[in-house]
């Protein structure tokens, strides 16, 4: 039973196949998602990394499942602050499913473990990342504050 | 879009719904029994309310095992930001709203 969860809500108008290519492929995430690109193989037991410009590794973990485009589930330590990497892996888990012209995706973000650091930071990141990832794929363009790693990180 | 905004003012035009929300940002994730338990309000009316809150998408469920959880769903809020507040002014506007908290005195926690 996760002690801490951010869950996040929204329907972006695209098709599922477009939205998970958009969540893990490098060209799409580095336009809404800092600067970061995903390394892995994507296959449930991978090794999954995050990593920021100049293979920084902000976020690390495992591919605990993969269904395209329905459903992505990997583990995640963050490897940037150490009072959020002592709080060990989290879990996200995405899940898109067609609604109309749109696609709901729900994000779930959640750790074993009550008042989690790491889960408090990622719920003000979440949505301006998740925000611009529709602006994207609805627009064409990510929104500005997204774009860019943060400074001095 | 602007169907879907309606159920957002509409939802959140009713006290008792913006109290069940200020419950549910206390402590997100929360069962029917327990939002129950802080509201002066029947079980009844708690349901009603957070099927219009559910429509607005303001609230969201999700079940784990047998449990049905209820969250705050941030997004049609931040829609409505998005819509009506210049990026560049969410820091003044937030610096202004902190300024006066202080001054008056109070606080939302």
């Amino acid at each position: 039973m996760a002690n801490s969860r951010f869950v996040y809500v929204t329907y972006i108008r695209t098709t599922p196949e477009k939205l998970w290519k958009a969540l893990i492929d490098p060209e799409f995430t580095r336009k809404y998602w800092c600067e970061t690109v995903q390394e892995c193989d994507w296959k449930p037991g991978s090794t999954w990394r995050n990593t920021g410009p100049g293979g920084k590794l902000a976020d690390q973990g495992k591919i605990l499942e993969f269904d395209p485009p329905r459903r992505l589930v990997l583990t995640w330590q963050n490897e940037l602050f150490a009072p959020m990497k002592e709080e060990g892996y989290s879990r996200l888990t995405y899940e898109l499913e067609k609604a109309g012209t749109s696609v709901k995706l729900t994000l779930i973000h959640e750790m074993d473990k009550p008042q989690s650091k790491l889960i408090e930071g990622v719920s003000t990141g979440w949505p301006h990342i998740l925000s611009s990832l529709k602006s994207l794929l609805e627009t064409g363009e990510s929104l500005e504050e997204t774009r860019k790693w943060p400074e001095g990180i | 879009m602007s169907a879907g905004m309606d159920k957002v003012f509409k939802a959140l035009a009713d006290a008792s719904r913006r109290r069940l929300l200020d419950r549910l940002r206390a402590d997100n994730g929360q069962t029917l029994t327990q939002l129950c338990r802080h509201l002066d309000m029947s079980r009844q009316a708690v349901t009603k309310h957070l099927r219009v809150l559910e429509a607005a998408r303001l609230v969201v469920i999700l079940w784990r095992g047998r449990e049905k959880l209820h969250y705050l769903n941030p997004v049609p809020i931040h829609q409505i930001a998005d819509r009506w507040i210049e990026k560049y002014e969410r820091g003044r506007l937030r610096m202004l709203a902190e300024l006066k908290d202080k001054l008056e005195g109070e606080s939302d926690g």
